[in-house]
């Protein structure tokens, strides 16, 4: 027993390691790779002065500013587009060989993507603060508790995560690093755009409306709204908790599963 | 309780050294496509062997199943005395893999390449750090360590991915086509290289579609074709399976090369052909020399202008003429 167990406490240590050593290493080719950094972050910023100065004063959003209602919609948005790199990532190291490597290596297995994922959660960490201070640059104005405004960022990049996720079972069943990055947003555009993120939903035509309110992006840009402004966050809390768990469980099995079967 | 563990089989061959990697009866199947079928062979340790064939033979298929990156269909493998199905993880902290295209991380330097090969092996900081330092040493990069790889020219790709499958210093090296894509002087220096590594007492299996290159570096050549094991030997016995010299006339024009083929033809023991360029005709013969006076004057006579013929040792490409019926080179469907 006792044997047993620590095989299984180091097995758990190079498990955390090996992940570790993974993130640091996607990390570093984010802080090296512009093109990355640029789209990770210039991209939002466009959006934002975008949105609040084009098409902002045209948006009828009821009482209070179009920036207060627009920044928790654009930092959804931030971590869901930034989902969509997990899945190039992982396809550019499959079709690289550097999979191979790895797979021909004694670390945990669960580590290239796990430490992909890692990697992508910090990225949303700094892009999330980074956005939050654009947004207080140009008006933006948290209206809520000090607990309410730290569950902001938690919210974020757990939602974030799930996308990661479904992003890297795309990557993974790809293994194309174009391919990956077609696959990721040919969806994820319409699907944010159907959403609350920029427009209230009762705006649109019925049918769109009743796919747009229980849109997993509507449920938690609501909550991030609630949560900024100090308004209602029941029911968007739970839907949002149940959109997240679900997304995570089903696609990092359907991920972990195809990682599995490479060959 | 207790986890009980089947010992590690160590297969070892009947001959003086232990067999380094053990293959028997490994067949894998893509498909209809039958990647390998029914393969055995044994390495022994400390030496090169060659796994010698035209695309799509099964060679990346045996390198993929040795390295635990692919599971057989059937037979069982042994790799450093471990089980490649059941011991996949002892196994591979032994064993260093080079693949086919470079696994070289452009945005990491080369030193952070193989800092994070030695973290991945399970090597403390200061190992991997060390390990990194003297193997780029060793493949000449020290000067180019701390540059993004991505500025590295396809030869320094190459060695330091040689380097990262060599950081934990593995008990066998499986190189999967190693010098594809290098020009030769960079292909010379990679040679040098693999025969250190092997006078260091590593053993080493590599794969290529180079008949010079298996001639040049394996102590013993498999050659496959089709997924079958077709021949096994050194190079010099497999050089014998062709039964003798091969001549060569290179005609001046192509059109006479059919000419030239009819007064060969006729001089020998039969297989005259004539090669791909269009313009050469060899065939295997017995004391070649002695006929060459002769071939030279009919040739002559004949109208064939030549503009050269010598007799030479097979080179291994006859050999597998001589095994298959057709050259390695040969387009095939895969």
């Amino acid at each position: 027993m006792h044997d047993t167990l620590t095989a299984l406490r180091l097995e758990a240590r190079w498990a955390l390691s090996d992940t570790l050593a993974m993130a640091r290493r996607n990390l570093i080719r984010y802080v090296r790779s512009p093109e990355l950094l640029v789209f990770s972050t210039i991209n939002p910023v466009m959006f934002v002065l975008l949105f609040t100065y084009i098409f902002g004063g045209a948006i009828d959003v009821g009482a209070g500013n179009y920036i207060d209602f627009l920044l928790p919609g654009i930092l959804v948005q931030t971590v869901v587009f930034g989902a969509v790199q997990t899945g190039v990532g992982l396809a550019e190291d499959l079709s690289s060989g550097m999979v191979d490597r790895y797979r021909s290596l004694p670390m945990a297995r669960s580590a290239v993507m796990a430490g992909r994922i890692l990697a992508d959660t910090v990225r949303n960490v700094f892009v999330v603060l980074l956005m939050i201070g654009v947004g207080h640059a140009i008006g933006f104005r948290f209206n809520a508790s000090p607990a309410a405004i730290i569950a902001v960022p938690i919210v974020l990049v757990i939602f974030g995560q799930a996308f990661s996720w479904i992003s890297a079972a795309i990557g993974v069943s790809v293994r194309e690093a174009e391919t990956a990055q077609v696959a990721g947003f040919v969806w994820i555009f319409p699907l944010t755009f159907m959403s609350s993120m920029f427009v209230p939903v009762h705006t649109m035509p019925g049918w769109l409306e009743a796919f747009a309110s229980v849109n997993p992006i509507t449920v938690t840009v609501d909550l991030l709204r609630g949560l900024t402004q100090g308004g209602e966050i029941m029911p968007s809390l739970w839907q949002a908790a149940a959109w997240t768990v679900g997304l995570v469980a089903f696609f990092s099995t359907v991920a972990i599963t195809q990682y599995r079967r490479l060959s | 309780m207790v986890e009980v563990r089947e010992a590690p089989e160590r297969h070892e061959s009947t001959g003086a050294r232990p067999s380094a990697i053990v293959v028997r009866g490994m067949s894998k199947a893509y498909g209809k496509v039958q990647a390998l079928d029914d393969v055995s062979l044994d390495v022994a340790a400390g030496t090169i062997h060659g796994l010698l064939g035209p695309n799509g033979a099964g060679k990346t298929t045996l390198v993929r199943i040795l390295t635990t990156l692919l599971p057989p269909d059937s037979g069982r493998a042994w790799v450093a005395g471990f089980d490649v199905a059941r011991e996949a993880t002892q196994l591979r902290s032994r064993i260093g893999l080079a693949g086919q295209s470079a696994a070289v991380d452009e945005y990491l330097t080369g030193r952070e390449n193989l800092e994070l090969v030695g973290r991945l092996y399970h090597l403390n900081r200061s190992t991997a750090e060390r390990r990194a330092a003297e193997l780029l040493e060793r493949f000449d990069l020290t000067e180019a360590a701390d540059r993004r790889s991505k500025t590295y020219s396809g030869g320094m790709r190459r060695r330091l991915d040689l380097a990262a499958s060599l950081v934990a210093d593995p008990e066998v090296l499986l190189l999967d086509e190693p010098t594809t894509g290098l020009d030769p002087r960079a292909r010379r220096e990679l040679w040098a290289v693999i025969r250190q590594l092997v006078s260091d007492g590593t053993t080493v299996m590599l794969t290529t579609q180079y008949l010079e290159e298996a001639d040049e570096l394996a102590d013993r050549i498999t050659v496959v074709d089709l997924g079958r094991v077709i021949a096994e030997g050194t190079a010099q016995e497999l050089k014998q399976r062709t039964h003798g010299d091969v001549l060569s006339v290179v005609v001046e024009d192509s059109a006479q090369a059919d000419a030239a083929l009819g007064v060969v033809a006729r001089h020998g023991s039969g297989d005259a052909r004539i090669d791909a360029d269009g313009v050469t005709v060899t065939m295997p013969v017995a004391g070649g020399a002695a006929k060459l006076a002769a071939i030279i004057r009919d040739l002559d006579s004949g109208g064939v202008a030549i503009s050269d013929i010598g007799v030479r040792r097979p080179s291994l490409d006859d050999v597998f003429l001589a095994l298959t019926g057709h050259t390695a080179g040969a387009d095939r469907e895969d």
